[in-house]
């Protein structure tokens, strides 16, 4: 098993976001992060999937998303060709035995304070997943109340941009 | 003009092309049925005894002209409705358009009387497909979903649109037909390197499937077969597309497949695949399937390369375009020692071939084999018969099978044949079994009152065959729900209670007799055949077995 992302470049119209999940679905990936938003043009939205499988799988999902008419093209991002970044929010218990060994940790990743109150902490973190993960790890030591984050948004290195490979 | 969007989704089927509509009206679609009863001399509907039965029919006049079907029916229960006959057509790539109807789009969304999220349901076994929100969009999406359908790998699109819409008026300008997309060979280098491949080859075996058929390339594959000296073989939805007495062709191959053909394909060096997808039922175990071969595929779909085998050489390309300008490269060779091995083949399928005299099913179908012409399409419904019809069936032309291969659909049969009859214009017949029969026979219904043509042919084993041979081979004769002896159904005087007339026959004699008569007149016609509950389809490749695992006889 690896872990894949791709960037799918798609036309901006209610339903696409299902076709295309639903290829994952019928295909049996599991999708561990999804992000959608608009992009440069109105016309298009890009949907950015990080999902674990196999190789042969894989080249088959992407084949077959190639043939949904309101897929405009598809980018594999790994981790030489692109950079990538995600944004974690988490809500951490505050107590007066923690707090100080929390903020530590909290200046150390560079996250920063959205909201404190006399129960709680948010803080804010915006890097690379592999980043996110390690704060997560680091957090388990205290009281986690909730967590929330984005999933992976993510582009190629250079000039190359997704529109340059076009659904034939 | 100014036209309504019932008038403006009739006016854009015919300026499509589409001369004749299979469906069933219902109170969303009332608008569209309004319009095909004001333009019913440029547009003919067949009214069938079911959405599936016209769902089927649309697929049956697709599969015998190549020309997009055409289905339409109701909201709700409609709908639902076709969604076996789509599905049918969609894993046989058959290039179908569905229309439905739905409620105002005001009341979509609130779960009202016979409304149903139809395009959440068919998204899985369609091309693609739409629900119209505005009615100036409606006649784009109808040409789009024409060339969708018909472009690339053919197959089922579904347009559904609300009430309101239908009622909704806008400008209509008519169109052309909009043409399917360019087609085009695979890349120079691409092809360069496919011919040093075959080049290579001293057992070369071409496998074609319906791919073939839809790029209508027989010809230069029968050359490059002619060239290479190669043994031809196909799945069953390629069956009819090259003659069936062609020297080269060895047949169907695959699960019950032809012996000569399927030992070829095992044993040769080089398979040209030509528009196949080494679908389960072709290729047994897969990882004993063709071990010697490299595996040259061409196919219009890329998707299909390498995806249940690894291919050599895998070109996503039109097989007709590239075929042209592979030939000029391929050196012309004798393979005298491969055609020594392929005779040595066809000597040994015929060592145990059936043999026997009286009623069994082979000599059913070769008799009938006699009374076809060589534009007479040939549908079938699925299980023992349909597999007796693929084996022994002879054909001159393409597009004369007309049988259900990716989903194995019981109660395609009567549909289909309907619209294949009504496709070619002519007399076609329908090989059923009892047990399909039974969940398509209402069309008799159709067939009657559409005054097509229909012969058919029930090999009348009182038994799920199928099932059945699955049953005495693999689960100790347990013949669980698959004997239907206890129907009483008396298919004659239910033939006759449709309108229609028919006769019982036990012997081949009778059979022959049977035949002249439903081929002489012009009705409708049944033919209750009966034959023995324990004839099996052989070979047989067991499910997930290779060649070595091949039954040829049952019993001794
Ligand atoms: C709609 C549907 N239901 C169930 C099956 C499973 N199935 C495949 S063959 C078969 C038996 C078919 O019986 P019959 O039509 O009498 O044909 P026979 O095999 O006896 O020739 C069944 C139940 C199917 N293919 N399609
Ligand atoms: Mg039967």
């Amino acid at each position: 098993m690896e872990r894949y992302t791709i960037a799918v470049l798609v036309s901006n119209k209610f339903g696409v976001l299902n076709r295309v999940t639903s290829m994952f679905r019928r295909r049996q990936f599991n999708i561990s992060a999804l992000t959608v938003s608009e992009t440069e043009s109105a016309d298009t939205s890009r949907i950015t999937v990080t999902f674990d499988g196999e190789e042969l799988k894989k080249q088959q999902l992407i084949n077959q998303l190639y043939k949904l008419p309101d897929v405009c093209s598809i980018r594999e991002l790994t981790t030489e060709n692109s950079v990538s970044s995600e944004l974690l929010l988490i809500k951490m218990q505050n107590d007066p035995a923690t707090r100080d060994d929390i903020r530590t940790a909290a200046d150390a990743f560079g996250a920063k304070t959205m909201d404190y109150s006399r129960d709680s902490i948010v803080y804010l973190l915006t890097a690379e997943s592999r980043k996110i993960d390690d704060f997560i790890h680091l957090m388990l030591d205290y009281k986690i109340l909730e967590i929330c984050r984005t999933g992976i948004v993510s582009l190629e290195k250079g000039a190359d941009t997704i529109r340059q490979v076009t659904n034939l | 003009m100014l036209l309504s969007g019932a008038d403006i989704l009739v006016n854009t089927l015919i300026e499509q092309g589409c001369e004749v509509v299979f469906g069933y009206p219902g109170g969303q679609i009332l608008n569209v049925y309004d319009s095909l009863y004001l333009y019913q001399d440029k547009i003919r509907h067949v009214l069938t005894a079911h959405e599936q039965g016209a769902a089927h029919a649309a697929d049956g006049y697709a599969r015998a002209t190549g020309k997009v079907g055409v289905v339409i029916a109701t909201s709700g229960p409609g709908a639902t409705n076709l969604v076996t006959g789509i599905a049918n057509a969609y894993l046989d790539s058959i290039p179908m358009v569905a229309i439905t109807g739905n409620v105002m789009t005001s009341q979509i969304g609130s779960d009202s009387f016979q409304e149903i999220d139809i395009t959440g349901i068919t998204l899985p076994i369609t091309k693609h497909n739409y629900f119209v929100g505005a009615v100036e969009e409606l006649a784009d999406t109808v040409r789009e979903a024409f060339r969708l359908a018909k472009s690339g790998r053919p197959g089922p699109v579904l347009i559904d649109v609300p009430k309101d819409i239908q009622i909704a008026k806008c400008e209509y300008t008519p169109a052309a037909p909009v043409p399917a997309d360019e087609k085009f060979a695979a890349k120079e280098i691409r092809i360069q390197e496919a011919a040093t491949c075959i080049n290579a080859a001293e057992r070369p075996f071409v496998y074609f499937g319906g791919g073939l058929i839809a790029a209508e390339a027989q010809e230069e594959m029968l050359r490059l077969a002619d060239k290479i000296d190669a043994a031809i073989g196909c799945s069953m939805m390629g069956l009819s597309g090259i003659p069936t007495d062609h020297p080269r062709f060895l047949g169907m191959q695959g699960m019950h497949g032809h012996y000569a053909s399927s030992m070829a394909m095992h044993h040769a060096d080089c398979i040209i695949a030509l528009g196949g997808r080494f679908n389960d039922r072709v290729t047994g175990n897969r990882a004993k399937f063709a071990k010697k071969a490299k595996i040259v595929h061409i196919d219009i779909d890329g998707s299909e390369l390498s995806k249940t085998v690894p291919a050599a050489i895998g070109l996503r390309a039109d097989i007709k375009l590239t075929l042209q300008k592979l030939l000029p490269l391929i050196e012309e060779k004798k393979q005298e020692a491969w055609q020594h091995t392929i005779r040595t083949f066809r000597e040994e399928e015929k060592r145990f071939s059936d043999q026997r005299e009286g009623m069994t099913p082979k000599n059913a179908i070769s008799i009938l084999n006699r009374h076809l012409g060589e534009n007479t399409a040939v549908a079938t419904d699925v299980g023992q018969h349909q597999m007796w019809a693929a084996q022994n069936l002879v054909f001159r032309k393409p597009r004369r099978f007309i049988s259900s291969g990716g989903l194995g659909t019981m109660g395609f049969g009567l549909g289909a044949a309907i619209g294949s009859a009504i496709a070619t214009g002519e007399k076609s017949v329908l090989i059923t079994g009892d047990g399909s029969f039974g969940m398509c026979l209402n069309e008799l219904a159709t067939a009657v009152s559409s005054d097509t043509p229909v012969v058919i042919l029930i090999l009348n084993n009182g038994v799920l065959g199928m099932v059945r041979q699955w049953q005495t081979l693999f689960f100790d004769k347990h013949y669980s729900n698959t004997v239907l002896a206890d129907r009483k159904t008396d298919f004659v005087a239910l033939a006759k209670a449709f309108g229609a007339d028919g006769v019982r026959v036990q012997t081949p004699e009778e059979l022959e007799e049977a035949l002249t008569k439903a081929f002489d007149q012009s009705h409708v016609f049944v033919i209750d055949c009966i034959i023995d509950k324990d004839e099996f389809v052989l070979p047989m490749l067991p499910p997930g077995g290779s060649m070595d695992d091949m039954i040829v006889k049952v019993g001794d």
